[in-house]
């Protein structure tokens, strides 16, 4: 994976851009010692790494707009960050931006049950949102399994997901509106408490755009009643196909589960050696959860029950017990954390039809053999969005470009059979260069121009998302002496 | 100009030196440029995989072809679009394309979504006749922009569409209304607010001030409906006396389409606002009739011919459109709630960006 090579002016220019920075920001809050600077050398996608130029930790959206207004005088690139958690690369710094790091912007502004949203600044964690409103019984609904630490700018700009958006959607569908910062310091605010665009859907163009459109500072969030109660319960089968059949014949009986989770047989025993939920041995798990009162969980998981046992599962076990669905969860939620247990592994985020599970899972499977590396999946299977967790061994030379290829084999996969790239975690750079797979150089063409409009410089975030060699042009735009 | 294909319709596009009017069905009231530019010819169902909830069909397919389609499967567009013929007094057959360009979403936006929020995909013609595609037809996608929540209520202005695909979502087994007595706006917003604060999944929420009453809809499995009736009528039993309607079905239609405005003359206006504001922005309004939807959060008004609504509610968290006036009164008043300079100037960047020689239905958004 290449990234572009630093602009030696910039370096060059190092040390006025950092007074500057230091007339409007708290000393501690601009960090340009090296050995500091290092804690920003990646996010979640470690195989790659990077000290950025500078590091800021602004605490107001002021002193957002004081950074972006001199990094845009300056032409330095800026490449947000929320807590680092991106599995793209969505927050790799090159050597000569400046990371800005939204962590310290983590307060409730407002809380308002009745008319059912929350106001935070966005370095606040998904997790947290829902802490903050849970003692009134409400939540926020997207829910992907780094909550604990992903904060909601990160969420927003990946449009992130979880295993509960069947029925809640994603981050897009639960964002009302947003304080964003432009790249020239401006400020705009766009949607707020009330439903839908009165224009244009800027709103939805920003959520998504991994940090290259502007810096969100506050968010408007959608906060829900929870339900009554919610219970899963675990099918085991001998055949993806069979499963995969499965979740088509629930989906059609008009029941909506809020989760239909599927892992096969590397990560069924990777889970259960970690979390120990009582997983059955067979090739394909399903865990199909269902919400409402104790009479309506009954009713719907009796009928979804009923089409399990058409298709001969091997098991089938309804939770008993707010513990043991605890353990279901908590086995599924850990899959990365236990397929890590077991080597270096990378994991992937393509869609596809749900009904080119079997078929997708089959090809899969063949490569495995060819390249010689082990895959485990697990996978969103109401929504079709897969976890293909490819395991290799970093210190092996040669291993992780093995990876790599055989992982955009896999993603090629997804697109040809009808679906996308990336279903929740984002192209950053670890999908970049897959875009022209997927999309006409037209298609990438208009994209882009909704980048000219919001950042025409493109200093934010600007080697991400776009094949280099398809944003060169505009990313080699000379600065204009001020 | 009716082109029968997608390529037809960007080589049309490509040769355009006129504005056009893009219409589907022709259904919404848009007025504008003599050339009419019709995707009524792109028509059709092109995939439909119940299992899967997805629905991929070309843009001028009749929405009564897609509805048809889905109920032989006993599945829906949840976001339930408003049919405006009767309001706008319009006849010809609504296009699922002239939905998803309007973002046309019904009563149950408040649960399950807007229309955006069950587009995946969208094929298009620029203003310069070049064929985009953006997002696909699976339910989880952020492989790049999202332009597909940008095409959605961009009315045309942004580029014709010519094929959409949508989620889809099993109908209902069941449905229930309640109404609800009460005797002003503040005091059904309350009701509303209470009724969607529980747990009980509440899928239309409306206040008709003509008929007294807050009206409540849920929906779901026959004996789940009956248990969430009762749970709510506890819940609520402090606001007001309570009873359930007979046919739902109907109502919520009528709710949806607004139908107490048909055939009655005056201005329509429609306002987006947060639920709670929602009883001092009607008081400011001066309206002749009100109808209130999504819980409070909108607010259809009537009011005498060519009065200038935005300018008695002066700055307010939220937006006010012109959805029925005469040619005039949308000229003068524009269609759209002005944007604060900042994000006009984006909307303008994008528009001059996707349709450089401002062909696509110009001035229609600003």
């Amino acid at each position: 994976m290449e990234m572009p090579r630093p602009n030696p002016d910039v370096l060059a220019r190092k040390q006025n851009v950092l007074a500057r920075l230091q007339q409007v920001l708290p000393a501690d809050a601009v960090i340009h010692d090296p050995a500091e600077t290092r804690a920003y050398e990646c996010d979640a996608l470690t195989a790659y790494r990077c000290p950025p130029m500078l590091a800021v930790l602004p605490s107001t959206t002021q002193e957002v707009s004081d950074v972006l207004r001199i990094c845009h005088d300056e032409g330095v690139p800026v490449v947000p960050r929320g807590s680092g958690t991106s599995l793209a690369g969505g927050a790799l710094p090159t050597a000569d931006c400046v990371i800005l790091g939204i962590a310290r912007m983590n307060d409730v502004l407002e809380t308002d049950y009745d008319n059912r949203f929350i106001r935070v600044q966005t370095g606040r964690t998904n997790l947290s949102v829902t802490g903050a409103v849970e003692e009134e019984d409400f939540f926020y609904a997207p829910d992907p399994s780094s909550q604990l630490a992903c904060a909601i700018a990160g969420n927003i700009a990946m449009n992130s997901g979880g295993a509960h958006c069947l029925k809640y959607g994603v981050t897009t569908n639960n964002l009302l509106g947003v304080k964003m910062v432009m790249m020239d310091g401006c400020v705009v605010e766009i949607g707020g408490a009330h439903l839908d665009s009165g224009g244009l859907d800027l709103l939805g163009v920003i959520c998504g755009s991994e940090g290259q459109l502007g810096v969100v500072t506050e968010a408007t969030l959608r906060i829900l009643r929870k339900p009554e109660g919610a219970r899963p319960v675990l099918m085991g089968f001998d055949d993806n196909e069979v499963a995969g059949q499965c979740v088509s014949d629930i989906i059609k009986s008009g029941i909506l589960p809020v989760a239909i989770e599927f892992m096969d047989t590397l990560c069924i025993k990777a889970c259960e050696n970690f979390a120990h939920a009582g997983y059955p041995d067979c090739t394909a798990l399903l865990i199909v959860e269902v919400e409402g009162s104790e009479a309506e969980i009954d009713y719907q998981l009796s009928k979804i029950i009923e089409i399990a046992k058409r298709h001969n599962p091997v098991e089938l076990r309804e939770s008993q017990s707010a513990e043991e669905s605890a353990k279901i969860w908590l086995g599924r939620k850990s899959a990365f954390g236990a397929m890590g247990q077991m080597n270096d592994y990378m994991c992937l985020d393509g869609t596809i039809p749900v009904s080119s599970l079997p078929e997708v899972l089959r090809r899969i499977g063949e490569m495995s053999e060819e390249y010689g590396l082990p895959v485990g999946n697990v996978f969103h299977a109401g929504d079709g969005n897969m976890h293909p967790l490819i395991l290799f061994d970093a210190n092996k030379p040669g291993d992780l470009e093995k990876c790599e290829a055989f992982g955009a084999e896999i993603l090629k996969l997804c697109v040809d059979v009808g679906g996308c790239l990336t279903g929740e975690h984002g192209v950053g750079i670890e999908k970049r260069d897959l875009m022209s797979h997927q999309y006409t150089p037209q298609d990438l063409e208009a994209q882009m121009a909704v980048k000219d409009v919001f950042d025409p410089r493109w200093l934010l975030n600007p080697a991400k998302v776009f094949p280099l060699d398809v944003s060169e042009q505009r990313r080699s735009v000379p600065i204009a002496a001020e | 100009m009716k082109p029968e294909t997608e390529a037809d319709l960007a080589n049309i596009v490509a040769d355009l030196n006129q504005p056009v009017r893009i219409v589907g069905g022709g259904t919404r009231g848009i007025i504008g440029s003599e050339q009419v530019l019709s995707i009524a010819g792109l028509s059709g169902v092109s995939l439909y995989e119940p299992g899967a909830l997805t629905l991929v069909a070309k843009a001028g397919t009749p929405v009564s072809e897609i509805e048809a389609v889905l109920a032989a499967e006993g599945q829906q567009l949840a976001f339930e679009p408003m049919d405006h013929r009767g309001l706008m007094g319009t006849d010809g057959d609504p296009t699922i394309g002239g939905v998803v360009a309007a973002n046309v979403s019904g009563p149950r936006r408040i649960q399950a979504g807007a229309c955006r929020d069950y587009l995946l995909g969208v094929r298009y013609v620029d203003g310069l006749g070049q064929v985009i595609k953006n997002g696909g037809r699976v339910m989880k996608n952020v492989t790049g922009y999202d332009l597909v929540k940008l095409m959605a209520g961009s009315w045309g202005t942004l580029g014709v569409l010519s094929e959409v695909s949508l989620k889809v979502l099993p109908k209902s087994e069941s449905i229930a209304a309640l109404a609800v007595q009460v005797g002003s706006v503040a005091q059904a917003v309350q009701t509303l607010s209470a009724a969607l604060k529980s747990p009980f999944e509440v899928s239309g929420g409306a206040y008709d001030p003509a008929a007294g009453h807050v009206l409540l809809r849920l929906e779901g499995f026959a004996d789940s409906v009956a248990y969430r009736v009762d749970r709510l009528k506890t819940e609520l039993a402090g606001f007001g006396e309570i009873s359930e309607i007979e046919d739902g079905e109907t109502l919520w239609r009528s709710v949806r389409d607004v139908s107490m405005f048909s055939d009655v003359e005056g201005d329509v206006w429609r306002i987006s606002v947060k639920p709670g504001a929602a009883s001092e922005i009607a008081a400011r309004l001066e309206a002749e009739k009100l109808l209130l939807d999504w819980g409070g959060g909108l607010i259809w008004a009537l009011v005498p011919e060519g009065s200038d609504v935005r300018t008695r509610l002066g700055a307010f968290e939220g937006h006010a459109s012109l959805v029925r006036a005469d040619a005039e009164t949308v000229q003068a008043l524009g269609r759209f709630q002005p944007e604060a300079a900042g994000v006009a100037a984006l909307s303008q960047g994008l528009r001059q960006r996707f349709d450089p020689n401002g062909i696509f239905n110009p001035g229609l958004m600003g």
